[in-house]
């Protein structure tokens, strides 16, 4: 199970994405372009012990810790914002280390990227509680 | 007489707002209704001017708070033609009010093997309590099903509603597909055998005018953040052969009228069931609501309503990957958009100023019945949305599936 986000593609890149993407349209194009890079999680894996809740889509996290103590995060989501949302937190925090993921700022970062909002507990897609799951799951 | 609809909207300050760079297009009233300033005033001046509570103080505040107050109840009686205001009781809302019928009358009157009746297309709020009801008391929850259009199977009622049927309640409108019940004749069909009957009009009072002596149910359930009064405020409507009958659900309070520690006598109808300080200002503001109501034209309104209703389903008729689901009439529309969620719509909709709702509304088993695994997208009216709203929906849906 690979994907090309915390890689390839980290927050440096999702960064210099969305500073040239300019207009709520270009973004959300952004957004959905990131979501066809993240590869479908399995059958095997969208159950509901690795649903995540809060979010209307159906939205699931799988995590795993590597020799080198380096996590690596898999999401999928039914809906494609959601999907394309998830890709850019794992640009940010898939194979880092726990403590790599504890510092990061994840407000700073979608502000910064003018996506603030669904990061709000208002949001009815849970990426909020997505974020919060990754965060536990480094700290566990 | 011609409604200019855009005057009328500036009676609504929170609709002249600009969300996301645009001008709001508000299309979420069946979760709830923008108020009007009359409302706001009514609020602001209870707060400011007469903030007392109501029936206990003999000083001059709480006197005027008390009319107030009462006077809003007199005005929610003669909204819906009750014959009394002491067949108001206030809750907190529909929910509310469907669960004081479900606690008093359910959890006493009813008893195992009594069947309940409700439908496939209920709000969690009219299912959950009769479920609660049958969990206590052994008596047994049916439900009457659709037909392929979604409609209520009127002859599958027929057959579900025989004498062991003890309580009907169905909505008079559908939250989630903007459908209109057959509800009289779902009534009439429940009283010849007997059965207690309850309107959950959650849906329909801010759309067209109820009468519930017209209606022939025994209790009715709105609440008033639907119908431009603020939230937290909300009315059943009971007859009084129930009510005097009824024990109190929650006591404490203004509910009663003598207490000793070996027994309470209670308050008659409707105090009994207003345990606690009730909200008054919420009352009083639902009273001005019902004056606003009352000084416009709703059969007008009602006509100016059809027509975005109808200039809405002929805009998506025309689209080929949408698909509105049931047959809608009042308040709603709800639809699917081919091999797209509805929460990415919902999304880029909302970066065009259009709010709307999705998912599965709080009616997961109708969702559940109509297959539809993530729900739909919702876009309700109210009176005071305009055809270029609708237009600006249709020109958002266009925009999103070119981005998607």
């Amino acid at each position: 199970m690979t994907h090309p986000f915390g890689t390839e593609i980290t927050d440096t890149e999702v960064r210099a994405l969305f500073t040239t993407a300019h207009g709520w349209e270009a973004r959300y194009k952004q957004l959905i372009t990131l979501a066809r890079q993240l590869p479908p999680l399995t059958d095997k894996h969208r159950v509901d012990a690795n649903a995540i809740h809060g979010c209307e889509s159906q939205a699931w996290l799988v995590a795993e810790q590597d020799a080198q103590g380096r996590w690596q995060f898999h999401c999928d989501a039914d809906a494609r914002i959601v999907k394309g949302l998830m890709a850019v937190v794992l640009a940010a925090l898939s194979n880092k280390t726990s403590a790599e993921i504890a510092a990061f700022d994840m407000e700073a970062y979608f502000e910064e990227l003018q996506l603030l909002n669904h990061l709000s507990p208002s949001r009815g897609n849970g990426l909020r509680a997505v974020v919060s799951a990754i965060k536990a799951k480094a700290e566990s | 007489m011609i409604v200019d609809i855009r005057v009328l909207r500036r009676d609504f300050p929170t609709l002249a707002q600009i969300v996301n760079g645009h001008p709001l297009v508000y299309l979420d009233n069946a979760a709830t209704t923008q108020k009007p300033q009359a409302v706001l005033d009514a609020l602001n001046h209870y707060y400011r001017d007469t903030n007392a509570n109501v029936h206990r103080a003999s000083h001059a505040l709480s006197g005027q708070a008390t009319r107030a107050f009462e006077l809003a109840r007199e005005k929610v009686a003669r909204f819906i033609h009750a014959p009394s205001a002491n067949e108001i009781i206030w809750t907190r809302g529909t929910t509310e009010a469907i669960n004081l019928v479900a606690f008093s009358l359910g959890r006493h009157f009813l008893q195992q093997g009594d069947e309940m009746l409700v439908s496939t297309s209920e709000h969690h709020a009219n299912i959950v309590p009769w479920q609660q009801v049958a969990a206590t008391t052994g008596a047994i929850l049916k439900v009457i099903p659709l037909t392929d259009n979604a409609e209520l199977d009127m002859a599958a009622a027929e057959r579900l509603i025989t004498p062991r049927t003890k309580l009907l309640a169905v909505g008079h409108v559908s939250n989630a597909l903007g459908q209109v019940n057959p509800v009289v004749k779902l009534i009439a069909m429940a009283k010849a055998v007997g059965a207690v009957t309850l309107i959950d009009g959650a849906q329909a009072v801010g759309h067209f005018p109820v009468d519930v002596q017209r209606l022939g149910c025994d209790f009715y359930a709105f609440s008033g953040h639907k119908m431009f009064a603020p939230t937290g405020i909300g009315v059943l409507y009971g007859k009084t052969e129930w009510l005097e009958k009824m024990p109190p659900w929650q006591t404490g309070g203004e509910m009663i009228k003598t207490v000793n520690f070996e027994h309470t006598r209670f308050a008659a109808p409707p105090f009994k069931f207003e345990a606690g300080t009730p909200n008054i200002a919420g009352a009083i503001a639902l009273g001005a609501a019902v004056d606003y109501l009352q000084g416009l034209d709703r059969a007008v309104l009602q006509r100016h309503e059809h027509g975005l209703l109808t200039q809405l389903l002929n805009g998506l008729a025309a689209m080929d990957d949408i698909r509105v689901i049931g047959r809608p009439q009042a308040g709603s529309v709800s639809f699917t958009m081919d091999e797209v969620h509805p929460q990415d719509l919902a999304t880029l909709l909302d970066m065009q100023g259009i709010a709307v709702r999705t998912g599965h509304h709080c009616a997961m088993p109708l969702m559940q019945a109509l297959k539809l695994k993530n729900g739909t997208v919702r876009a309700s009216f109210s009176f005071y949305n305009t055809s270029d709203d609708v237009a600006a929906l249709l020109a958002g849906i266009n925009k999103a599936r070119e981005l998607l």
